[in-house]
């Protein structure tokens, strides 16, 4: 039996199609050294203190300049292990796919995920598959669980933060969210900015060395800068942050299409980038240590803690002026006006 | 109101529309609303519309007004 | 600073050179001096959504002295749209297959009922433009009528208008326009003629001033009027601008002066201007906050109306009616601070707001919110 061009909800059922939709095209692409053999569950095991997360992606649309929902899937989910100081290990993988999407996408997706897996060296070891009437469903969505190794004791958390610690963020903003908007609205405007969606595990692990002088760090996906730097001090009675405007890295790409678009990098969506708090002392070897990675090479501090303004983002403009950097707020549109 | 950003000029096609550049960003507007266009001229961008010309001597002498504000200041 | 190197390579140098602190810095030095010379409070009023959001961006209010008070007027062209134009918008698409195209400025804006246009977005029944151009290839794919929530001051006004004649040239029928249009100059003559207006000088807004030049604005000279200075969107066109105001008070002056030399020429863009009134036509229009305002809004005209949405679909005539406690009526005539208003904060913020004023992201209550008006 071949597989068809398209999926049926056949495929969903839990018959023969589904098992030959699992055996034929899911698990040759995924299949590893942990995940050998197809069974309801799959035994692992891991070492010390555990961290685990889950994400829900449901990207339109699923293929965009720079990656897919595959890659999303994976490197997102590693990503916010990454950023508690956990190495990532091993990925379930849930989808859901809406009758009608074309089995040749499946693979493409499926393909990426083994790559960005690959890349990420984690396995995915377990999965699966749901199909929804035509309607139902936005083609494919994806859920992805990873658990992690703690790197360490120290545990990272906002709450560890203290006035005078430096903000330091890993690279240039706002591709991944312009990339996107793009392809789904066919703006011909950012059509040429790619989704900067990358592995942050190799540049978390080297800030991770800093001890107890690295307080936080979380990565600055929906709502992007902005809305990190908020939750990061969010209800904090003590501390509040000083950003510097223009400390942010900006692809030049990046702020003529947000300036076209009425839009502020800060706020937009970013896949390979993320914020993290250090010890004052700490931080020309943090940012020096992000440097030396290729996704690193444009790490700076942008700010600092600060015992002002309690609980908010002080943003001091190019101009010398002073505002508060808001939680972004709605979706993410562009205006005219 | 009005987001309008200035770009360059790179190429005009024969169906009034022009392709437009900032850095590395390139995108496609309509030339509809204004005069005599040229390659290289700089325009302000609204909407996906031309909607003038960017002076750029003006733009010139405006910055010197403000180095003769700092220079008496 | 010792010498001005800057030379004019490409206009991204200059958006950089516009916001150079150390070129703020004498700028701010002049508005502290003429400031201090005018000593009384000083009502600066802008009337442009993006002038509202680029001067809180920007952070220039942090910057000003304590008698400068820069209020924001009815600028933001979906702030001043009555609320049962959405209503109207939801309307057909409940009762037609109607695709509606808008601007994205739009989709979020509440109806009277507190449903928005946004819900309909995933089904493909509305379409953000950017451009009005993208207008005809939706029209084109489209079997049934395309509807386009035409709003927008007279920057954006020749835009829709260009690509409606060019929709009607490729023959495309199904194409409508729900007109909400809006003209700045009879806006300031309203706010001029409030009895407790306090306006000593208006920053009149850059992109509109593109199209229709300066003449539009002689009457601010006549006795009754203030000071009006055209000004553009970086953080030293604001700042010049502010300071060209400041100046003919301080001189007894009451001129219509144009301080965004670059972009506005005096005569305006005159073939937008021709592009417009080959379609569109003066008439009356109901502002939110403000009521009916005569010959404030463009309507198609001749033939045209053929494509007039409200006509063709028999829409209900739009009617103001706020929601109780809301005082956006005088925030948008820019007596009240939005601080002020008993519900700003509190049952009205960005996520959930009641009155127009914190619906748009350029409305006068949002940008304060956001910006931290009450807090620097």
């Amino acid at each position: 039996m071949s597989t068809s061009d398209r999926i049926t909800l056949e495929h969903g059922s839990g018959g023969a199609l589904s098992r030959q939709l699992t055996e034929e095209l899911i698990y040759p692409i995924l299949k590893n050294e942990a995940y050998g053999e197809l069974s309801d569950a799959t035994a692992f095991e891991i070492q010390g203190r555990v961290f685990i997360t889950t994400d829900t992606y449901v990207v339109d649309p699923p293929f965009f300049p720079g990656g897919d929902i595959g890659t999303l899937g994976v490197f997102g989910t590693c990503n916010d292990l990454a950023v508690c100081g956990a190495r990532p290990r091993y990925l379930t993988m849930g989808l859901v796919l809406e009758e009608g999407f074309p089995t040749s996408d499946l693979k493409r997706v499926l393909e990426s995920v083994r790559r960005a897996a690959d890349r990420s060296r984690v396995q995915v070891i377990t999965g699966d598959t749901k199909v929804v009437p035509s309607g139902k469903g936005g083609g494919i969505f994806m859920n992805t669980t990873g658990v992690g190794e703690a790197l360490g004791n120290h545990l990272l958390s906002a709450k560890n933060i203290k006035s005078g610690d430096k903000v330091l963020i890993s690279g240039p903003i706002g591709s991944h969210g312009l990339a996107i908007l793009a392809a789904r609205e066919g703006l011909k405007i950012a059509a040429c900015l790619s989704s900067d969606c990358a592995a942050l595990f190799p540049l978390c692990s080297a800030l991770y060395s800093l001890g107890k002088d690295l307080r936080f760090m979380r990565d600055a996906t929906r709502g992007g800068a902005a809305a990190v730097l908020n939750e990061a001090v969010g209800g904090n009675c003590e501390c509040g942050l000083e950003i510097l405007e223009t400390a942010f890295p900006v692809p030049t790409a990046v702020a003529a299409a947000s300036d076209l678009l009425g839009l502020n990098p800060m706020e937009i969506a970013n896949e390979g980038v993320f914020i993290a708090m250090v010890a004052p002392a700490a931080a020309d070897k943090a940012i020096s240590l992000l440097r030396s990675f290729d996704t690193g090479r444009e790490a700076c501090q942008i700010g600092a803690v600060d015992s002002r303004y309690p609980g908010k983002v002080i943003l001091e403009t190019a101009v010398g002026g002073r505002r508060i950097l808001d939680l972004p707020r709605g979706l993410l549109l562009p205006r005219i006006c | 109101m009005c987001l309008a950003v200035p770009m360059k000029i790179v190429k005009i096609d024969g169906a009034g529309k022009a392709l437009v550049k900032q850095d590395d960003l390139e995108t496609e507007v309509d030339l509809t609303l204004i005069e005599d266009p040229k390659v290289g001229d700089y325009v302000i961008i609204h909407a996906g519309y031309a909607i003038n010309l960017l002076d750029l001597e003006e733009a010139q002498e405006r910055l010197e007004l403000f180095r003769a504000i700092e220079e008496s200041g | 600073m010792s010498g001005f190197g800057h030379r004019l390579q490409a206009s991204m140098s200059l958006k950089q050179i516009l916001q150079d602190r150390r070129l703020a810095e004498p700028l701010l030095r002049e508005i502290e001096k003429t400031a201090a010379e005018i000593s009384r409070t000083v009502r600066i009023m802008e009337v442009c959504g993006t002038h509202t959001v680029a001067i809180r961006r920007s952070g220039i209010h942090s910057l000003l002295p304590e008698n400068v008070l820069l209020i924001s007027g009815p600028g933001c062209p979906v702030c001043v749209t009555p609320t049962s134009y959405i209503d109207n918008a939801l309307q057909l698409l409940e009762t037609t297959d109607t695709t509606v195209a808008s601007f994205g400025d739009m989709l979020k804006v509440p109806g009277s009922d507190g449903r928005n246009l946004a819900g309909y977005m995933g089904g493909g029944r509305v379409r953000i433009v950017y451009s009005p151009a993208e207008l005809l290839p939706i029209a084109e794919s489209s079997s049934g009528s395309v509807v386009f929530l035409a709003i927008g001051f007279e920057t954006t006004i020749p835009t829709v208008a260009a690509a409606f004649l060019q929709a009607r040239r490729a023959g495309l029928s199904n194409l409508y326009l729900y007109t909400a249009f809006k003209t700045v100059p009879p806006a300031l003559r309203a706010l001029l003629s409030s009895p407790d207006r306090q306006l000593d000088g208006f920053l009149l807004p850059g992109h509109v001033s593109v199209i229709i030049g300066e003449q539009p604005y002689r009457f601010l000279e006549e006795p009754g009027g203030v000071a009006g200075v055209i000004a553009g969107f970086e953080p030293l066109d604001l700042l010049q601008g502010i300071l060209a105001v400041l100046r003919q008070i301080a001189r007894g002056e009451q001129r219509v002066e144009n301080a965004y030399t670059r972009a506005v020429r005096a005569q305006g863009n005159p073939k937008a201007r021709e592009i417009m009134s080959q379609v569109l036509e003066p008439a009356d229009a109901l502002w939110r906050g403000f009521g009916k305002i005569q010959a404030s809004g463009l309507v198609l005209k001749g033939d045209y109306q053929e494509a007039d949405a409200a006509l063709h679909f028999c829409l209900p005539p739009l009617y103001n009616l706020e929601p109780p406690g809301c005082a956006c009526a005088q925030v948008l005539q820019g007596r009240l601070p939005p601080t002020e208003c008993p519900l700003f904060g509190s049952s009205c913020t960005p996520e959930a707001p009641i009155g127009p004023c914190m619906v748009s992201s350029e409305g006068t209550c949002a940008a304060s919110f956001r910006y931290g008006g009450a807090v620097l």
